[in-house]
C-alpha cells in the first residue's frame, strides 16, 4: 500500500483552555482524509516543533486564542526551521486582529482563520499548499 | 541511502522522514529496510493493549519515564513509542490522539514518539507498525513501546510482534463472561487494571484472576493459536515447568503514577523469563517466520494478479454470481487455468 497520506500536527501553543476550534478543525481535517496528530492544550513552541519532528508532519495548524500569537508565531516558525523542517506549511486560527495578518503572512505563516470560517476553505487551502500550489 | 546513514548516527529528522518512507511503503523505505535489518534485534517490545479509554497511552507514558530514570538504578534507555490510533474506513482520514497522554516525555532527546494511523488494517496495529519498530530498534532505541489502537477481543497481532504484551483492562467494561471468552486476555503476559482507584476493581481483577486459573498451566504460556503460520512451529524444547509463565496481574492508576513501578518491575522479570526459558528466541522465531509468511503471501499473490488478466478474472467473478461455480472452484479456475 503505498499511499500520500497529508499529515498535519494540530496543536494549541500559549496558556488559553479552549480547544473547542482545534478539535473542530482537527475533525474536518480528518473528513477531509488527512492524519490529524492532535496534541491537546498548553505546548510550548518547543513542544511544538519536536512534535512535528518526530511525527514528520507536512503541516502544522495552531489555535491560539490569547493573543499571544505575535511571540508564539515566530517562535514555532523558528524552531521549525532550526529542526531542518522550514518546508513545512503553518497556519494559524484563533482569535487574529485584522492587522497582525498582514505580519504573520510575513514571517512565513500560510494561513490566518478567525471565527466564522468554513473547514472546507482550510481544507482547499492546507491541500493546495502541500501539493506546492500558492494558498490565495 | 543516506537517510539511513544518518538515522542510525541518530539524526532525528532524518529517522522521521524514513518512518515516513516505510509507513507508505515507497520504493526507498523498502530499501531503507534492507540496509537496517542487521542493525536490529538489541531492543525489547512491549506492547501495550486494551479496550479504548482504558488508559494504555497513560500507561505508555508513566512507563517511557520510568525506563529513562530508572527505579531499580539500572542505566536510563532510549525509548522509543509507536502508538496505533484507527482510521475513519470512509474517508481514509484519522485523528492520532496519544501524544495528549504523553506530554511528560516532551523535551527529551532520549524520547522518540511516532503516532500511526491504522489505514485499513485490522487486528489493532498497521500493516507496517512492525517496520516502524524495526527501523527504532536499529536506531539504538532500547525500549519500544508499541501502544495498539483500543482493542476489543480478536485484535491480537501485538502478542506476535511484541516481546513481553501488557492487556489492560479497567474497572466496570465486562463480567466473568468476557473474561473467559477467548481473545484478547490469552496473548496477556501482565494483566494491568488501571483505574484502580475506581469502584469495582476487586470485581474485575477477580474475574482475571478466575479466568487465569481456567487457562494455566494446561496452555502453555505464550502460544496462541489463531494463526495458521505458526502450523510449523517447532514443539517447545525447554521443558514445560521451568518454561511456565503465570501472568501476574496488577493494579494501577496511571495518571497518578500508583503501581507503576511494581510494572517496571514484572515487565523486568518477565525479560529475565523469556531469556532463561529460551521463550525470547521461540517467539522471534515465531515472529520472523510469520512475518515472512505474510510477506511471501502478498508477493505470490501481487506477482499471480499480473498473470491474469482483468477481463478473464472478472469472468470467473460473474460466474461466480451467476452461481454456476463455487468460490472453491473459481480459485482452482483461476489458479489452474482451466474455467
Amino acid at each position: 500500500m503505498s499511499e500520500r497520506k497529508i499529515r498535519v500536527l494540530v496543536a494549541k501553543p500559549g496558556l488559553d483552555g479552549h480547544d473547542r476550534g482545534a478539535k473542530v478543525v482537527a475533525r474536518a481535517l480528518r473528513d477531509a482524509g488527512m492524519e490529524v496528530v492532535y496534541t491537546g492544550l498548553r505546548f510550548t513552541p518547543e513542544m511544538v516543533a519536536e512534535a512535528a519532528l518526530q511525527e514528520d508532519v507536512d503541516v502544522v495548524g495552531l489555535s491560539i486564542l490569547s493573543g499571544a500569537h505575535m511571540a508564539l508565531m515566530p517562535r514555532v516558525l523558528e524552531l521549525l526551521k532550526a529542526n531542518g523542517q522550514e518546508h513545512v506549511k503553518v497556519f494559524v486560527g484563533g482569535i487574529i486582529p485584522d492587522e497582525d495578518v498582514p505580519r504573520l503572512m510575513e514571517m512565513g505563516v500560510v494561513g490566518v482563520y478567525g471565527p466564522g470560517t468554513l473547514t472546507d476553505d482550510i481544507v482547499r487551502d492546507i491541500r493546495r499548499a502541500v501539493t506546492g500550489a500558492a494558498v490565495s | 541511502m543516506n537517510l539511513v546513514a544518518s538515522a542510525l548516527e541518530g539524526n532525528r529528522l532524518s529517522l522521521a522522514r524514513l518512518l515516513t518512507q516505510i509507513e507508505n511503503g515507497t520504493p526507498d523505505g523498502r530499501l531503507a529496510l534492507d540496509a537496517l535489518y542487521r542493525h536490529t534485534g538489541g531492543a525489547h517490545l512491549i506492547g501495550v493493549t486494551g479496550a479504548p479509554g482504558t488508559g494504555k497511552s497513560s500507561l505508555v507514558n508513566q512507563l517511557a519515564r520510568l525506563y529513562r530514570n530508572p527505579p531499580d538504578g539500572s542505566s536510563s534507555r532510549r525509548v522509543g513509542v509507536v502508538a496505533v490510533d484507527p482510521s475513519s474506513p470512509f474517508t481514509g482520514g484519522a485523528i492520532l490522539g496519544d501524544r495528549v497522554r504523553m506530554r511528560d516525555l516532551a523535551g527529551d532527546p532520549g524520547v522518540f514518539i511516532r503516532s500511526m494511523a491504522s489505514r485499513g488494517t485490522l487486528g489493532g496495529l498497521a500493516a507496517t507498525t512492525a517496520s516502524l519498530a524495526l527501523a527504532l530498534d536499529a536506531a539504538g532505541f532500547e525500549i519500544i513501546l508499541i501502544e495498539t489502537v483500543g482493542a476489543g477481543q480478536a485484535e491480537v497481532d501485538i502478542a506476535r510482534l511484541a516481546h513481553t504484551t501488557l492487556v489492560v483492562e479497567a474497572p466496570g467494561l465486562g463480567d466473568e463472561i468476557q473474561a473467559i471468552k477467548a481473545g484478547i486476555l490469552e496473548i496477556a503476559d501482565i494483566l494491568v487494571v488501571n483505574k484502580a482507584d475506581r469502584p469495582g476493581v476487586e470485581n474485575t481483577e477477580r474475574a482475571l484472576r478466575g479466568m487465569l486459573l481456567l487457562a494455566h498451566p494446561a496452555q502453555r504460556p505464550g502460544e496462541f493459536h489463531h494463526a495458521q503460520s505458526y502450523a510449523h512451529a517447532e514443539a517447545q524444547s525447554t521443558s514445560p515447568d521451568a518454561s511456565i509463565w503465570l501472568p501476574p496481574i496488577l493494579r494501577t492508576v496511571a495518571t497518578e503514577g500508583t503501581g507503576v513501578v511494581e510494572l517496571f518491575q514484572e515487565i523486568a522479570r518477565h525479560r529475565v523469563y523469556l531469556a532463561e526459558s529460551g521463550e525470547w528466541q521461540r517467539r522471534e522465531r515465531l515472529r520472523l517466520q510469520s512475518e515472512l509468511d505474510m510477506l511471501l503471501q502478498a508477493l505470490l499473490v501481487s506477482r499471480w494478479r499480473q498473470t491474469v488478466s482483468a477481463e478473464a478474472y472478472q469472468d470467473v467473478v460473474d460466474r461466480l454470481l451467476q452461481r454456476d461455480i463455487s468460490p472453491w472452484q473459481a480459485v482452482e479456475a483461476l489458479l489452474d487455468g482451466h474455467k
